[in-house]
């Protein structure tokens, strides 16, 4: 350390300290601003006696509080579930229709709706329900098994082929592999069902050929027109949407294996409230009757 | 290389310490202008701090009556008759812009005139002063009783209790009246003094009355001199024109005793006014010595003016020696020149525009601001939808926002894609084509909103597509744009 040595200029001492010659003028701070410093310090050892500071090879210090963020955060869950749980009551309480009725239960609704939607439902039919081949969009006006709220929470409740006692029933039969029909058959039958919502036909195809075939296998389920029955979530034909796709090739795919999409059954795994609030987030996407 | 420079003692101050000391400051009392616009300011200041909160203002039933309200749990600020949400806080963007500007015009024309004046560090600091000198005396007498060596006896034990605890008493008001701005002041003054008050106005109460105990009792001027940066960015921006308290050297130099100056004007010589009595050094509430000149430490409230003035009155001088002056007219009646005020100059009146300007763009915003608005969020996922009649959908969340201190309806329609139908999800109006929503007073309503239009006549990808809400009462109008997205 340099000594310190008195400035002519400024009649004040320097620290000492030398930069190529460049001097630092002492010019001291009060001893209070210093005693504030110097307690921020003792402050901080303050913290790592009484929180959790250090760590040590397969743990850390725990702090004399014993304070946890992570039993802080069951705390903060467990007094969430009691307010929701006021609010689901309600929720529960009230009736399919008046939900939607109601803002505030609405609003309720769609967001622990959504929640739920995004934990459970949205593996299959995407986060926003759009679906995928196979798995239907929810946004849309098509239903397989009927879109009213009881009908919504019926299918919720209980899934499609999921092997549950009240699940719903009826699987496509698979027309090809099970020697019903035969390959060229099934041709012309895929080229029928195209006709039904006005998509083009191949060249040459017979659809007097295609009606007969059509009526004597396919209308039992789905109907003379093709509208579909819900009943026995048969789809509907005659519209715009389709499960698997419409090219012709699909088709033939599909009449020559058949489908039967499953989705499992929630009750039980939901509790009731939240199968409501689910309902009716479906509902709400638009595409509810 | 160091040089080792012998040093006396008696030369340095503070020999190596990386403390400075504390000088502790007596302010004497004085008498005089700037003593008493400096009370008239602080009563004035006081004032306005303390009552506001009980200023009512009527808002219609069922909305807060409190003229100036911050009122937290509903996100809401009022002021007389401006209302603000919380996307609003623009405008005390705007407020704190001229906040600068205007202080930056007034140290353009007089200097410190904030920190002398209107600080509330100064004002406090003021009051607790004044606290001080009527209970332990002026200041030769503060200065005795704090240099005495004598065992404390009970008279003195019992001033400075006395001193202390109305210096408590003041700052515990100044806490108590901040809380009152956050909530109804006359209930909160009911269940404050019943104990009843929520928890966290106890503690509001007690930091407020802490920091204004600690920073007007004990800091002070240290306030000034090491924590606050306006007296730094003030040194930056002053200019040779601006009017400082200014110890006018021409007139007072050379310093001399009164009966020495007599004796040389009596010759015809001349000689300086200052008459080295020390009386603006003893008034400082800084404890600087404005002689020295401009300084940092000076916060320029113009006491030591009063107290020159008063000496000068008795010794039969002209006043002033002190003023509000700069060194152009020092140097220009050194020169035989008579002095020149150049107030009105390039940096005023830019700094004056300037707060005309902003204040006119904040009062246009204010007077123009939509009392009813919408924004509308497109779903993103999925973000169009086919139907089973080869339609297409989009579905919307629409947030509308009512501002007014009443329930309203509002009509809703889109423009842009040709046969685009509406459909509000949860409405069952008469008018499903048009749908009517109710939309709740001072709040937001948030709604799902599907729109459905045939897919033949929109072959665009992406349509802009405009929702508006007309008020059917008032006429009102809002809208939002988006897009109606094909898949």
């Amino acid at each position: 350390m340099a000594e310190s040595e008195l400035d002519k200029v400024s009649g004040k001492t320097t620290t000492g300290h030398q930069w190529d010659g460049i001097k630092e003028l002492n010019t001291p701070l009060p001893r209070w601003w210093l005693i504030t410093f110097y307690a921020t310090i003792l402050w901080a050892i303050g913290y790592w006696v009484v929180y959790p500071a250090w760590p040590l090879l397969w743990s850390y210090t725990r702090g004399a509080l014993n304070y946890s963020t992570r039993a802080a955060v069951a705390v903060e869950l467990a007094n969430l579930q009691k307010i929701r749980g006021d609010k689901m009551i309600a929720l529960g309480a009230a009736s399919l229709a008046d939900i939607e009725k109601d803002p505030a239960l609405l609003a309720l609704a769609r967001a622990r709706g959504k929640a739920a939607f995004g934990d459970n439902c949205a593996p299959c039919h995407g986060s926003g329900g759009a679906g995928a081949k196979g798995y239907p969009n929810l946004n849309d006006d098509d239903w397989l098994w009927g879109g009213s709220l009881d009908q919504i929470v019926q299918t919720i409740q209980f899934g499609a082929r999921s092997g549950h006692t009240k699940t719903h029933e009826g699987a496509m039969l698979a027309f090809g592999k099970d020697g019903i029909l035969k390959p060229d058959e099934i041709g012309t039958v895929a080229n029928y069902v195209r006709s039904l919502s006005g998509l083009s036909t191949r060249q040459g195809y017979d659809g007097a050929a295609g009606a007969k075939i059509f009526v004597e296998n396919c209308t039992s389920c789905h109907g003379e027109a093709g509208k579909g029955n819900q009943e026995l979530g048969a789809p509907n034909l005659s519209d715009k949407i389709w499960l698997y796709g419409s090219d012709e090739a699909t088709l033939i795919e599909t009449i020559t294996i058949g489908r039967a999409g499953v989705m499992p059954a929630w009750v039980g795994r939901l509790d009731p409230s939240t199968i409501k609030a689910l309902a009716v987030y479906v509902h709400t996407l638009g595409g509810g009757k | 290389m160091n040089k080792i420079v012998q040093i006396n003692s008696d030369q340095v101050e503070d020999v190596g310490s990386l403390y400075a000391a504390r000088k502790k400051v007596y302010p004497q009392s004085v008498f005089g202008t700037f003593r008493r616009i400096k009370w008239s300011l602080m009563a004035f200041c006081l004032s306005v701090y303390y009552l506001l909160p009980f200023v009512r203002w009527n808002r219609g039933l069922g909305a807060p009556d409190q003229a100036v309200l911050i009122d937290l749990p509903n996100s809401r600020f009022y002021f007389f008759f401006i209302e603000l949400w919380p996307q609003e806080v623009y405008y005390f963007t705007g407020l704190l812009i001229i906040a600068a500007l205007t202080l930056f015009l007034m140290n353009a024309v007089g200097g410190r005139i904030w920190c002398g004046y209107l600080c509330p560090q100064t004002v406090w600091t003021d009051l607790f002063y004044a606290v001080e000198r009527l209970i332990e005396g002026d200041r030769r007498e503060r200065m005795r009783k704090a240099a005495s060596a004598d065992p404390l006896k009970l008279e003195r034990i019992s001033e400075i209790m006395l001193k202390h605890s109305i210096w408590l008493l003041i700052a515990w008001w100044t806490g108590g009246a901040w809380v009152l701005y956050f909530t109804d002041a006359p209930t909160l003054m009911k269940e404050l003094v019943t104990f009843q008050a929520p928890a966290i106005a106890y503690i509001w109460i007690a930091i407020l009355t802490a920091t204004t105990y600690l920073l007007a009792g004990f800091m002070r001027e240290q306030v000034c001199v090491y924590m606050c940066p306006w007296p730094r960015i003030q040194a930056a921006l002053t200019d040779e024109w601006a009017l400082n308290v200014t110890y006018r050297y021409d007139r007072g130099e050379k310093r001399r005793s009164v009966k020495k100056a007599n004796e040389l004007r009596a010759l015809g010589l001349p000689a300086g006014d200052c008459v080295n009595c020390y009386q603006c050094v003893a008034a400082c509430p800084t404890g600087i010595d404005i002689r020295n000149g401009p300084q940092i430490d000076c916060i320029q409230c113009g006491l030591c003016i009063d107290a020159c003035d008063n000496v000068m009155k008795k010794i039969g001088r002209p006043t002033r020696l002190i003023g509000y002056d700069n060194d152009i007219n020092i140097q220009r009646r050194m020169a035989g020149k008579p002095p020149i005020y150049g107030i009105v100059r390039p940096r005023t009146i830019i700094y004056t525009a300037l707060i005309a300007l902003v204040g006119g763009i904040m009062l246009y915003a204010l007077l123009t601001r939509s009392l009813l608005d919408i924004n509308v969020l497109h779903d993103r996922n999925p973000v169009a939808v086919k139907l089973s009649d080869g339609s297409i959908r989009n579905a919307y969340t629409v947030r509308f926002l009512n501002k007014r201190g009443f329930d309203r309806v509002v009509t809703i329609d889109v423009d842009g894609p040709p046969d685009a139908v509406l459909h509000v999800v949860g409405d069952d109006s008469i008018t499903p084509d048009r749908p009517m929503v109710v939309l709740g007073r001072d709040s937001t309503t948030e709604l799902r909103v599907l729109v459905t239009a045939p897919s033949e006549k929109n072959s665009e990808r992406s349509i802009p597509i405009k929702f508006r809400i007309t008020d059917i009462g008032l006429g009102e109008v809002a809208s939002a744009i988006d897009n109606f997205v094909l898949p």
